[in-house]
Order: C-alpha cells, then structure tokens, then sequence
C-alpha cells in the first residue's frame, strides 16, 4: 500500500507541472497574439473602453437598442439564467408584464410580434446579441426617439446582422448602439 | 430553421469523421504500436522514473484498481486542503473566500470522479489558483483515470487467459500526454482565436454606453474549456457554462465544443473493436449507441422548436422556438441537441439552462443520464455499456437454454451478481437520495441550513420535484449538469451528493473491471456453432431492450411525479 500512495504523490506533482503549469503557459503563450491579447476583446469609443465585444449590457433608454432580460442584470461578476421552468405561474406572470411593457415602449407594435427571445431571459444574462427580428421590431420607437429616418436605422441593422454558415442570425447590440450613437 | 438541423447533422458527422480515426490512435497508443505521438516517449520517461513507476511492470486487476484508487484518493486530499485555503492563497485577484468545508468536499468529490456538478459559481467560488491548479488539474486526471480503466478492460477482454491486465500508470500517464493534451492544446487555440480568454488578468470594471458601472470576471478559461469537453468533464469556468460568452463566445466555438466532448467517447468504443480484435462487435455496440442516442435527441430537439405552449398563450412569437435559459446565437434546436449530447455523455456542460427547458425535454435530459451508457463519459461509458452487455448475454442465454458466454469465457454466478447489483446500484442511489430530500423540503423546511430546505426550490410543484430528482440523477451519473435552480449549497446536498458521486462513479469501475478480470483468468473456450454471437445485430437489439426495459422498470415511477406530470398540466 505504501508504495502505491508514495508513486501516487509523485506521479500527482508532475503531473500537476504537466497539466497546470505546462499547458497553461502554451495556452497563455499562443493567447497573447489573438484579438484583445487573452484579455477579452474589448469595444472602444473616442479611446474609452465601453464594454467588452461578447459581454451584453443593459440598454433600458428608449433611443437605443434592448438585449434581452437578464437575471443576472448584466453585471458580469456573475452569470446565469433565471432557472424558471415552463409551467411556474409566477413566471408566466413576469413574461406577461414584460410582453405588456414592450407594447408600452414600442407604440404600434402588437402583441403578436413581439418576439420570445425579448421577453424571456438569455441562459447566461450576459447574452450580447439579439435575433434581427428583435432589432427589427425596435426600428419605430428608435426612429421618433431620434428623429432619424427608419430606412436609415434599417440598414445600420443589416450591416451589423452576421449569419453563422449554419446557426442563426445575430445582431451586436452594443455595436449596433454605438453605431446608432456615430449617426448624424 | 433548415440551416440549423443542417448545422447539427454536419457537427455530428465531423465528431464521427474525427472519432473513428481517433478510435483506431488510440488503439495503436495503448497495444505499443508505432504512432505520430511517439516523439513523446522521452516525456513519458522521465515522468515514469521521476514517479518511481516500472512501465513494463504488469499487474493484475486488483494492483490496478489499488493503484487507480490510491491515486484519486490523494487528489481528494490535494483538492479539499486547497479549496479550504485558496482565499489565503496566491493567484486569487478578485479576492475571492476559500469554500466551506462542505462545499469543498463536494467540489473536490464532483471533479475527482469526473461528475463536475457544481454548487458555487466560479466568478466567486474559486480563485484563479484553484481554477487552474484544482479543477482543471482533476479534469485531466479524472479523464485519464475513466479512459485508463477502459483500457485495463480492454486488456482483460483481449487476451484469451491471463492474470495481468498491463499497468494502470502507463494507461494513465499516456491517456494524458498522448491524447488529452494534444487534443487540449489543438482546442484551446481555436477557442483563444474566437475571443476565450487566457491571460491571468483580475476582474475588470467598466462604464457601460448607457452610464452603468459594471464589472467582468475574466480569466484563462481557454485552456480550461478545451480539457471541460475533451475530457467530458463538464465544469465551467464561469457560472452559466458554456452559456457565458467568454466561455463559447459563437456559433462555432459552439459546435467545436460539441464535437469536443463527443469523439472521445465515439473513440473508445472503435478503439474497443481495434484493440481486441472484434471490430463488427465495435459497430454494433456503436450502432446500438446512435439509436438510443437519438431517441433522446430528437424528441428534445421538436420540444424546443415548438416552444412553450405557456408563453404562445401569452400572444409573443416564438419564431425558432422556446427561448428562456436560451443564447441567441445557438438557438433552441442546436441548445436542445446539445442538452442530449451533453447527458448522454458524461460531461454535463450546459449552453441552455436545464431547468428551462421544455417538461418532456428534462426528462429526455434526465433519462440521458439514468442510462448513461449511450457513448457514456470519456473510458466509463464503454463500461457502464458492457454492464448492459452482461445481462443481455445472461438472460438470452437464459432463454435459448445456454450456458451463458461472452468473448470465449463463460460467464458465471460472480460475475452476473456484480453485473446485477451494479445494475440496481443507480436507481437505488438516486431514489434514495431524491426521497430524503423530499422528506426534508416537505416536513422539516426551516432546518437551519445555509439554505433550508424550504427554500431549495426555485420553482413550484412537478417541477420542483423534477429539480431535486435531476440533482441526484446527475450527482450518479458522474454528469455533472443540473437544474441550476436548486439551492444546493447547503450541508445535505453537498454531503449527500458527494457521497452518491463517489459511489455512482467507483463501483461502476470497479464492477466492470473485476467482471473482465474474472473473465480474463477463466479458460478460453473456443468458438463454436452453438456459441451465442454477440457482434450480430440481434444481440445488439437484445441490449437495447435489456436497456429499455431495466430503465423503464426503474425510473418510470419518479419521471410520472416529475416532468411526464408537470407535462399534462401544461
């Protein structure tokens, strides 16, 4: 027994210096010539960080675009969804309220195009996209809220739209507001 | 919606195209034969003489699992020392506390024996030390360990009669240098080049575009990520797994996640046919693997297109399906296949939120694990899989009137009340486990616990019960995954599924390996007309039933009160 947990602990330590100390550094090593140097890619606007290219944000101003609710309310220290399952009353009734605000803030539009992804919380609350149909519905209140012509807004959203070869569609929506923030 | 089943098939077969050729290295690796990786034979050594290990050395199987068990015994001391001290400890920039003694041995336990649940979440519950030296040092031996005991398995069913089945150490040592870390590096990379991160630097703080001051937690989990799928591990750096952006930042990280934590599994079972000999048995127990696999699958995958019926009543749209716990750049039809590959396999990494998903979707999930042996976890599925096989042989055997045989060795009294007892094993732990924790939330709900059992449930009713179900059905399938909402940090779920994780992930080793053990030591007896074939696709259907009917008779009663309930009342 003894020579087994004596081989044991030896075998521990280089493998720890194999699969920590080793591995790690290759990783680190091969990390510091990609986009944002292994920090995380981060969006700046007049030479300030605003935010990081794949944490989302809370948007709540009428004049910008919304992400999805978060049950985490986009503060990245943490992370997660809101763990509700489909049949809980109580969040069926959250569902209602936000679908019920929606409408309040997006004159004109009706129930039946508010899209689920808008009312229902991302799986990790830092979700920083939204579907194009999302953006799309959102194009009228930002359009009187700036007074900008919708056509113009629509087309800021197809520039920002990026189809994955195989998954769907997704919108930036910090990039998309920073872009709406750009226009004269 | 077309384009994205598209995107499942073709991430399927690309895991199938890698997983075969990957089966047939590492059937080389482990038989001696030439390889690409042999350049690394110096690495490998150094490593067996700095450890004091004779390489040629063979042992039987009870050497080799006292060897693999005083192994994994000191990584539960190492981890658990650690995980209490790493608030005091160096690398811990975002100053994070060490872990209550309960949850540390629930986090040593669950990454020790490969399950990774987790009850903390890692922006706070770790330091960066712990992250790296900890949990993703346990991701590459608890890996190494399931695959090692594989080959040991492999040996023992290879060889006509023998005594020594090799030597745990040199499985375990090269399942690591030949296979998980060239394999880990390849991923990491792709995951770096998408936008993981993989520098040590601390939380950040920033003003957000509207005005809010925000932080970020970061750190390397590139490398981290790679080993969680490869090694079918599961654990995620931060809290919602790979749902967090940093951890699978796009669609096709996604799939290489995917595709990650399937070939290993898919590997192993060729690597069974190369290895011993007996490919067209390897097809048939893979053949029998995709079928039930899919079963599960696809029924998961129109649950979460059709979307909540609860939340279409409400009048929104849910043009690609049911979207809470979701991420919109996988969406519901690759989030809920992903949730069945997942837990099939052992890893139990999450990209949707469980506990949102659709009611007959968590049972498929739920049921994924009660079987645990469609491709299974990295090495152990295979053998949870030849449990099954054992009883199939048995009780055909039992119906054509037979002595029953497998592989050339009769299979007797000993080793079919192994098979038997490890069989009953799963569903006598999670019962048992699910109903005291139901006692405790229904009669005794102000316990004083850091969260009393009063407040464990984050939803009501069927679904409740589902949570506590799922809890204990994954803590024994060594998955991992879980129905988040629970509130699980507390003394009873943490000493209670640490003890269900090392029983469920041990005895179904040990089962196995001392059944071909057994085997290995009897006398051959040669093929013959009257032998039963197992490599033919009767036996193959005749497993899938064995497999069907055991789950079935075990698990129906439970699933009724959990998600098939909660589903009618929709």
């Amino acid at each position: 027994m003894k020579t087994y947990f004596f081989t044991s602990v030896r075998m521990t330590v280089v493998m720890i210096a194999l699969c920590c100390i080793v591995y790690f550094s290759i990783v680190g090593a091969i990390g510091k010539i990609t986009p944002g140097n292994g920090g995380g890619k981060k969006v700046m606007v007049d030479g300030k960080v605003v935010g990081y290219e794949l944490i989302g944000q809370k948007f709540t101003d009428d004049k910008y675009f919304w992400g999805r609710p978060s049950a985490v309310d986009y503060n990245a220290a943490g992370s997660g969804g809101s763990n509700k399952g489909p049949s809980n009353p109580d969040y069926l009734k959250i569902v209602q309220e936000r679908i019920d605000s929606f409408l309040v803030h997006n004159p004109g539009v009706t129930k039946n195009q508010v899209p689920a992804e808008m009312v229902t919380a991302s799986g990790s609350g830092l979700d920083p996209h939204i579907s194009p149909q999302s953006a799309l519905v959102q194009v009228k209140r930002i359009a009187s809220g700036r007074k900008v012509d919708e056509q113009k807004i629509v087309e800021l959203i197809n520039q920002h739209t990026t189809e994955p070869l195989f998954g769907p569609a997704v919108v930036n929506v910090l990039k998309l507001n920073i872009a709406l923030d750009e226009l004269k | 919606m077309g384009s994205e089943i598209t995107g499942i098939v073709v991430a399927f077969l690309i895991a199938l195209l890698i997983g075969f050729p990957l089966g047939i290295y590492i059937s080389n690796v482990f038989s001696g034969k030439k390889t690409l990786t042999d350049f690394l034979n110096p690495v490998e050594r150094f490593i067996f003489r700095f450890s004091g290990v004779d390489p040629k050395r063979e042992m039987n199987w009870k050497e080799n699992l006292k060897a693999l068990l005083s192994i994994n015994l000191v990584w539960f001391v190492y981890a658990f020392v650690m995980l209490i001290t790493q608030g005091s400890l160096f690398l811990n920039p975002d100053g994070n506390p060490s872990q209550s003694p309960d949850l540390a041995f629930n986090t040593a336990i669950s990454f020790m024996v490969n399950c990774d649940l987790q009850h903390y979440s890692g922006e706070s519950g770790l330091s960066y030390l712990t992250q790296v030296g900890v949990i993703s040092f346990l991701m590459f031996v608890s890996a190494a360990t399931g695959i090692a005991s594989a080959v040991i398995f492999f040996r023992a069913l290879g060889e006509k009669t023998t005594q020594v089945l090799g030597n745990f150490y040199v499985f375990f040592v090269k399942s690591i240098t030949r296979i998980l870390l060239p394999l880990s590096i390849v991923v990491a990379t792709i995951l770096a080049l998408n936008g993981t991160p993989t520098s040590f630097d601390g939380r950040d703080s920033l003003v957000t575009l509207q005005g809010d001051t925000v932080h970020v937690s970061r750190g390397p989990a590139a490398a981290m990520v790679a080993i969680k799928h490869l090694g079918t591990n599961g654990g995620g750096w931060f809290g919602a797994n790979s749902a967090h952006p940093l951890e699978n930042p796009n669609y096709f990280t996604n799939s290489v996640e995917l595709i990650a934590q399937l070939i290993i599994p898919f590997a192993m079972v060729f690597a069974f046919g190369f290895f011993i000999n007996r490919k067209k048995l390897a097809y048939v127990i893979f053949g029998v693997m995709t079928v039930g696999f899919l079963a599960l699958a696809i029924p998961t995958i129109i649950n979460e297109i059709n979307g909540n019926p609860a939340i279409a009543a409400l009048g929104a749209q849910q043009p690609n399906g049911a979207m809470e716990g979701k991420e919109v750049r996988f969406g519901p039809a690759f989030s809920g296949f992903w949730s069945i590959v997942t837990t099939v396999i052992s890893t139990g990494s999450v990209n949707s939120m469980h506990d949102s998903s659709m009611a007959l979707s968590g049972m498929m999930q739920m049921l994924a694990m009660m079987i645990n042996s469609f491709y299974g976890g990295c090495g152990v599925g295979l053998l949870n899989y030849f449990i099954y096989i054992i009883i199939a042989v048995f009780i055909s055997g039992l119906m054509v009137g037979r002595t029953p045989e497998f592989m050339g060795h009769k299979l007797e009294g000993r080793e079919i009340k192994i098979a038997a007892l490890i069989t009953l094993l799963s569903p006598f732990l999670i019962m048992t486990a699910t109903s005291l924790a139901a006692y405790f939330n229904a009669n005794h709900p102000q316990m004083a616990w850091a969260v009393q059992p009063g407040s464990w449930l984050n939803n009501p009713s069927y679904h409740g019960f589902s949570e506590m179900l799922y809890e204990n059905t994954s803590a024994n399938a060594n998955n991992g995954s879980g129905f988040e909402g629970l509130g699980d940090n507390n003394i009873f779920w943490n000493v209670m599924t640490g003890f269900v994780l090392i029983l469920g992930r041990f005895l179904p080793i040990i089962g196995p390996v001392a059944i071909a053990g057994l085997l290995a030591g009897k006398k051959h007896i040669p093929h013959s007309a009257g032998t039963l074939r197992t490599d033919s696709l009767t036996f193959g259907a005749m497993t899938l039933a064995v497999i069907v009917i055991i789950n079935a008779l075990s698990y129906f009663p439970a699933l009724a009160l959990g998600p098939i309930a909660e589903y009618f009342s929709m």
